[in-house]
Formats: structure tokens, sequence, C-alpha cells
């Protein structure tokens, strides 16, 4: 009687090994989960009784309260460890860490990881589900869901759209996520930045590479623009933050000649006058704060889709009748 | 295996047995005073539909309506395999504080989807009231949760028998099957 969504599967470690159809239904379980966090009791049951760590090697504020509301909400119980003050800086290794907590009996594990590969690597090893909430430059899954879903949210669509991933695209897992899941859903992807931040390979991703940012203002519908992390100036790839902000920074004056109004997406934390100018990030195209608010439901309909019911218990459900 | 469908009510039955719950409801609530009436995701959303229009041509006022997706409150999640797709609930828009809500299902088995959302309301606010009406009362309660107001009666037995509600958005009718299922002779 009742309809399922497709299964995901034990973990999300990134959007490129799911299909359009997985994708889309995280998006569209997202959509009922915005609600609750309307409601005076900002709660369901429907993860009573799961256990969650939040297992962030690497300083995180957004994501890690975002994962902590979507789990609270869901009535899962959450145990927060930052790796600074646990016995990962006594030099336990991730797989120790890992058994460790499983020894005292958990279901989940969000983890947030400096290394590209550490979910893949932790999913392979334990029982319980894992999702990536950022390993290194290789993905950061739930923040490329909830950048479609306020895309969608606001242009009612992402196939046909044409979107721009602007800025260090060379180190950011947001565009790898981006770019696979976008693709997937059908639409066209860029990415612009200085040539030695976007990665020499990216076309045979089957994105399209600008070199100045007045041509992808020219042909996105939307931009997502990366933040610019400070130490990539120290390390010699770009010579200054004024020259950055003066030749890729996007600005109300350049976003003014663009042929249509194009909608602004930031993962955040901005640096203002940096990669994107206060006029921009507050003006009315923007919808940063329209993405943190989707963050939380999207990792909701995440944990809600994991946490699924085990297939060998169905059948015995099926001889007990429905609900 | 294979299946047979035995019609328990038409079109016209349903109608009638809507329009008789209706009168219930308003001689129970003494009036529409404070009514609002929440179908159960998905066919209680269409019966709840045709009570509510029903009850405002009977007594010419307007009632505020909702509904309640119970999917994240099942007590069969852990069991369930794939999650079921989640549709969303929905507030009447003056809220449920206070207000006698007619809580509306197509079919009442086990209690337990009316169990649900009761919770589910409880978790929304504090209703003055809350009235649960049936189209089919079919028995077979493993909780001690029964309607106030039923539609019809129908006997079935727990193995090899079901009844479907069928209504003109799903189903392309409206009608009460009762549905049979012949396991394989071999």
């Amino acid at each position: 009687m009742n309809q399922t969504a497709p299964a995901l599967g034990k973990d999300l470690v990134g959007l490129e090994p799911l299909s359009r159809e997985q994708i889309l239904a995280i998006l569209d379980t997202a959509e009922p989960f915005k609600e609750i966090s309307e409601r005076r009791i900002k709660k369901v049951p429907v993860l009573r009784g799961k256990t969650i760590v939040n297992l962030f090697f690497e300083a995180s504020t957004r994501t890690r309260v975002s994962f902590e509301f979507a789990e609270n909400r869901l009535s899962a119980d959450t145990v927060n460890i930052a790796a600074a003050q646990s016995s990962v800086s006594k030099g336990e290794t991730l797989v120790d860490t890992a058994r460790n907590l499983e020894a005292m009996r958990i279901d989940m594990v969000v983890m947030r990881h400096g290394s590209s590969g550490a979910a893949r690597f932790l999913a392979e090893r334990i029982p319980s589900n894992v999702i990536n909430a950022g390993d290194g430059s290789h993905e950061h899954p739930t923040q490329g869901l909830l950048d479609m879903l306020t895309i969608r949210d606001h242009l009612g669509r992402i196939e046909g759209l044409k979107v721009c991933i602007v800025g260090d695209v060379l180190h950011s897992r947001v565009a790898r996520s981006n770019i696979f899941g976008l693709l997937k859903l059908g639409a066209q992807v860029a990415v612009c930045g200085p040539p030695t931040l976007v990665p020499r390979n990216v076309r045979s991703l089957g994105v399209e590479v600008f070199t100045r940012v007045e041509d992808a203002i020219q042909w996105a519908d939307v931009l997502n623009i990366l933040r610019l992390q400070l130490e990539r100036m120290e390390a010699g790839y770009v010579p200054s933050l004024r020259e950055y902000n003066r030749i890729w920074g996007i600005s109300r004056a350049r976003l003014e000649r663009a042929p249509r109004d194009i909608l602004v997406l930031h993962p955040g934390p901005m640096n203002r006058g940096v990669e994107i100018d206060s006029d921009v990030a507050d003006g009315p195209q923007s919808v940063i704060l329209n993405q943190v608010t989707n963050g939380v439901a999207v990792r909701m309909a995440v944990l809600y889709l994991l946490a699924g019911g085990q297939p060998e218990r169905a059948e015995a459900a099926k001889q007990g009748g429905e609900a | 295996m294979s299946t047979e469908r035995i019609p328990v009510m038409d079109d016209t039955a349903v109608r009638r047995a809507v329009a008789r719950m209706a009168r219930e409801i308003v001689e129970k609530t003494g009036g529409t005073q404070g009514l609002a009436v929440m179908g159960i995701h998905r066919r209680g959303i269409q019966i709840a539909d045709l009570l509510r229009s029903e009850i405002e041509s009977a007594e010419g006022v307007r009632i505020p309506s909702g509904s309640v997706d119970i999917s994240l409150y099942r007590d069969d999640l852990e069991a369930i395999g794939p999650r079921p797709i989640v549709g969303g609930s929905e507030l009447p828009p003056s809220g449920i504080d206070g207000k006698t809500i007619v809580l509306v299902d197509d079919v009442q088995h086990t209690g337990r989807t009316a169990r649900a959302a009761l919770n589910e309301l409880m978790d929304w606010g504090r209703p003055g009231r809350i009235l649960l009406c049936v189209l089919v009362d079919r028995g077979g309660r493993e909780l001690p949760i029964q309607p106030d107001i039923v539609g019809r009666g129908v006997e079935v037995l727990e193995k090899h028998q079901s009844v479907e509600v069928l209504v003109p958005e799903l189903d392309g009718r409206l009608g009460v099957d009762l549905v049979l299922t012949y396991p394989e002779v071999t």
C-alpha cells in the first residue's frame, strides 16, 4: 500500500555514486521535513532510540550545528566529538576511534575529516551508517544537496539550468559534490576561477570552464560562489586578496551587467569583500540564508532515508499485517 | 496468487454514508464552532474533503481543513525495509489548539494508524477534542482505539481478505471493495 523511496544503501559518501533517482528522492523527502522546523514543537519521533556520533576532525560550525538540529528534530540521541579534545590527539587511528565508538553501540556516524576518501575508508570498516560531512577535497554531499534544493525552490527546476561555480574549485569538496549532483539532474555546469585554482582535467567531468568571471555572468542562471581560503594566498595560488576581489569577486556592478537575474549561492563562511561583496551577499538575488535553512531539512532527509528498516525484517512485518 | 474484488459500496452508497456521518459529527459537537476536519494521508484526505463539503453545505459555513501524514510516527519503521515516502502534513490555518478536530481515515483496522495520527496531533498542539471518523471499520484492532463515527462496518477475515476504499482522485471512482486473495493451489 505504501509507496517507498529508493534505497540509498548504508552510507552517504558522496553524490558521485548516487543515481538521479536517489538524489531526487532525497530532495523530495526534504520537502516535508522543512515544515517540521516551522512547528512549535520541532520534533518528530522517527529516529527515536538511534544514537548518532558527530565526529568532526576539522573545525565546523554551520555543518555540525545543522546536523545536530537535524538529528535532534528527528529525536535521535547525539554525541559530538571534536578531534582536538579527543583521543585522536593522543595518536589513535581513525579505525580504532570508530571501533571504540561501535563498541558503545552506536547507529550512525557523521564525519568531517581533512583527508579525501576518509568517509569511504570508514564506511567500509564499520557496520554503522556513515554520512560524509566533508572529506578533504573529495565531497561534501549534503552541501551539494542543499544547494540543489535551494536552486529548485527558487527556480522551480534543476534540469536545463546553467550553474557556474566560482572560485577555488581545485580544493573544493563543495564544488565536486555540486558538479556530480547538478550534472545528474540535467543542469549545465561551468567553473570559473584563477587558473591556479581550477583543476586541469575538470572538462573531462563534462564541465565548461570560464577564465573571465564576466563571461560566466553572461552565461549563468546561478552562481555558486566558493569561499577563498586564506591559506591559499599564503601558498601562492593567488597574489593578494585585493587582486582576487578585483578580478574574481562578485560585485553588484558585475551582476547588473548580466542579461538576467542570477541566483547567488555561497556555502559559507563568507569572506565579504573577497569572493563576494556585501551588496551581493545581502542583495535580493542572494539565497545564502535559505541554503542554511534548507541544510537542516536535507540532512533530516538523509538521516531518515539511511536509517531505514532492515529488509530481512520486512517479511516478518508483512506477515503481521499493515500498520 | 489471484485476487477477486467484490464491491461493498458504490458511489451513491459512499455519499449517503458520508452525508449521515456529517450529520452525526455536527450532532455530537453541537454545531460547527471550532470545528476542523483533518484527513489522514492518503485516502483519508479525500474522504475528509467529502465530509467537509457535506458539513459546509448542510450548515452553510466554511470549515477549516488540514492533513496528517503519519510516516514519521509509524511504529514499524524498523521493520518495513525501504523508507516510505513522506507526504507532508498540513495544519488547518487556524491551528488546532482548543479546536474540535475531526480526524478522518478511509479504513480502520489495527488502530495503529490512528495512534500515530493522534501522537502527531499532540506534538502540534492541544486540541480541545478529537473525533475519529472512518468510512469503513474492518475490525482487527490491535490497540484500544475505537472510531467515534463509522460509515460502515465490514466483516473481514484477517487472512486473504482486505478492504479497499477507492477515491476518484487516485483510483478513478468512488467506492469500497472487498478484495479476496486466493493462495496458489499446488
